[in-house]
């Protein structure tokens, strides 16, 4: 479980976070969604400790990460994965190495043992034969659903994916979400993802957290998101013409 | 201010470089590649520019020696000792500065871009060690480069002094042997070590703290190119008073 109290986070004179709270549960898979522009992103990296904030507190299972130790913070974050909005491959390896890495890096398996995990991962994430490729000889698609992998293959207990489907065809795009809510309940991660995709919030959203100008404005799952009279969050989810469709039988067929 | 705040993260990250090690297996390959790319992929241009300018020296010297008083031998032996002291350790350097500084510091900063040492060290990776270790030891070999660029030098002098007509090949080899004080050969080495450092910190600065786009990215190079050039030529007058003045 994350905890997350009172969280502001400025750059110069632009105020981004203006006192976020909210906790995300372990083995579900929370969602972050907004605006393009909103801060989902720089709140992610607030929680990762890759950005300083001003104010406010981010606690994992009770530990509260300002206030650990170098050497605990490291330990805490090899149980992370995360995938970047721009996947954040290392381009100097294949894709089979960048899986591995995590591996290489905290573990002390063998060198085929390693090879079977990273094949069983790319497997998972529909990429059964790009091992040698490099990063830069595959599609935007392909590098995200990498990233992926290389997020999940130590099986991590704190899962970030910033828009893990951005880049994505539609039914990739559901694998890759049905993937994370899988291993997320499989293994009781802690799975905070940021998403602006309708189709995610509607299948995976067991939690939904909507920011709009650098407030917590909205909060709920999938299925109390469909009947919130929440002016700006019913402006920003049902601004197509389908959505306010599936809307309403969703409300018919419910009542 | 902002220099001085510069400074102050410089000397930071030197002792982040020895902090918390990366794994050796994965260093180890960290260090080979960094070899390759930093020591073998320079000896090219070093070998090139070493052996030309060498020749020019002699070809200089001896056309500014009009006094038939002066010895002929001292052709080798001025070529030799602007080789040694000067040629080879700075000289090379600041062509190394753009060379090797340029390419340490776009890749670090194409990685900053890119997120890849968020990456890093979200994954609880000291980025630091990783990405500036592997490229300092790699530049302990500096010294076998700057080797090559003497030798060539040297030889180069001799085949423009022979070939061109400028002297015979025994006043040269006279000349190279003559009055050869060993203080000078440790003196350019310690140079080399110190501009060895330099090249591998400095370069890796400007690339990890790098912020923007991949536009900054190339004005992050000059500016490092830029800096490190200016480094190498204070420390050389420094060095140069403290230990030969
Ligand atoms: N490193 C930075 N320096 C200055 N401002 C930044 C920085 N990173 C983000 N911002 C600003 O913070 C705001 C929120 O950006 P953020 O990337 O979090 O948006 P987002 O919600 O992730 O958008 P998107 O859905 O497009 O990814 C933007 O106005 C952006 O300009
Ligand atoms: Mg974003």
């Amino acid at each position: 479980m994350i905890e997350v109290k009172n969280l502001h986070k400025s750059f110069g004179d632009a105020h981004i976070l203006k006192g976020i709270s909210t906790t995300f549960d372990k083995g579900k898979t929370n969602l972050i969604i907004g605006q393009s522009g909103s801060g989902k992103t720089v709140f992610l990296k607030c929680l990762l400790g890759l950005f300083d904030y001003e104010k406010g507190s981010i606690a994992y299972d009770g530990k509260i990460f300002s206030k650990l130790s170098r050497d605990e913070r490291t330990e805490l974050r090899s149980e992370i994965g995360m995938v970047f909005q721009g996947s954040a491959l290392f381009d100097s390896m294949t894709i089979a190495e960048n899986v591995m890495f995590p591996l290489r890096m905290f573990t002390k398996q063998s060198k085929s043992e390693m090879e079977d995990r990273a094949d069983f991962v790319l497997k998972r994430v529909n990429l059964p034969d790009a091992h040698n490729k490099m990063p830069s000889e595959a599609s935007g698609g392909m590098q995200k659903r990498v990233a992926i992998a290389r997020a999940i293959v130590n099986n991590p207990k704190y899962l970030f994916c910033d828009e893990p489907n951005s880049g994505l065809d539609p039914r990739t795009s559901i694998v890759i979400d049905n993937l994370i809510q899988e291993i997320t309940d499989e293994y009781q991660i802690t799975t905070v993802i940021n998403s602006h995709d309708m189709n995610s919030v509607m299948e995976i959203g067991e939690k939904i957290v909507f920011l709009q100008y650098g407030l917590k404005e909205w909060e709920g799952s999938k299925d109390t998101i469909f009947r919130t009279d929440n002016e700006a969050v019913t402006s920003f989810v049902y601004s197509s013409e389908l959505f306010k469709k599936v809307r309403r039988m969703y409300i018919e067929e419910n009542q | 201010m902002k220099y001085l705040h510069n400074i102050g993260a410089y000397f930071i990250m030197i002792k982040d470089i020895f902090r918390k090690p990366t794994k050796w297996s994965v260093m180890k390959t960290l260090i080979l590649k960094d070899i390759d790319d930093l020591i073998i992929g320079s000896l090219g241009i070093v070998a090139f520019i070493g052996f030309f300018v060498g020749g020019v020296v002699a070809i200089q010297t001896s056309l500014n020696i009009s006094n038939p008083l002066i010895p002929k031998y001292l052709v080798g032996f001025a070529t030799r000792q602007s080789i040694i002291l000067e040629f080879a350790p700075t000289f090379i350097s600041i062509i190394m500065a753009g060379k090797v500084g340029s390419f340490i510091t776009s890749s670090i900063g194409t990685m900053r871009v890119t997120e890849q040492i968020d990456a890093l060290e979200v994954m609880g990776i000291n980025a630091i060690n990783y990405l500036v270790f592997p490229k300092f030891i790699a530049l302990t070999l500096y010294p076998f480069v700057i080797s090559i660029a003497m030798f060539l030098g040297i030889l180069g002098g001799l085949a423009a002094c022979v070939y061109g007509g400028y002297g015979t090949l025994e006043d040269y080899v006279t000349g190279i042997q003559n009055d050869f004080i060993p203080f000078h050969m440790a003196y350019a080495f310690i140079k080399t070590m110190v501009f060895a450092f330099i090249l591998a910190t400095i370069p890796s600065f400007y690339g990890y703290f790098m912020k923007g786009g991949a536009l900054e990215v190339g004005k992050a190079s000059t500016t490092s190119f830029v800096w490190t050039s200016v480094v190498i030529i204070l420390l050389n007058f420094l060095l140069t008073s403290l230990l030969l003045g």
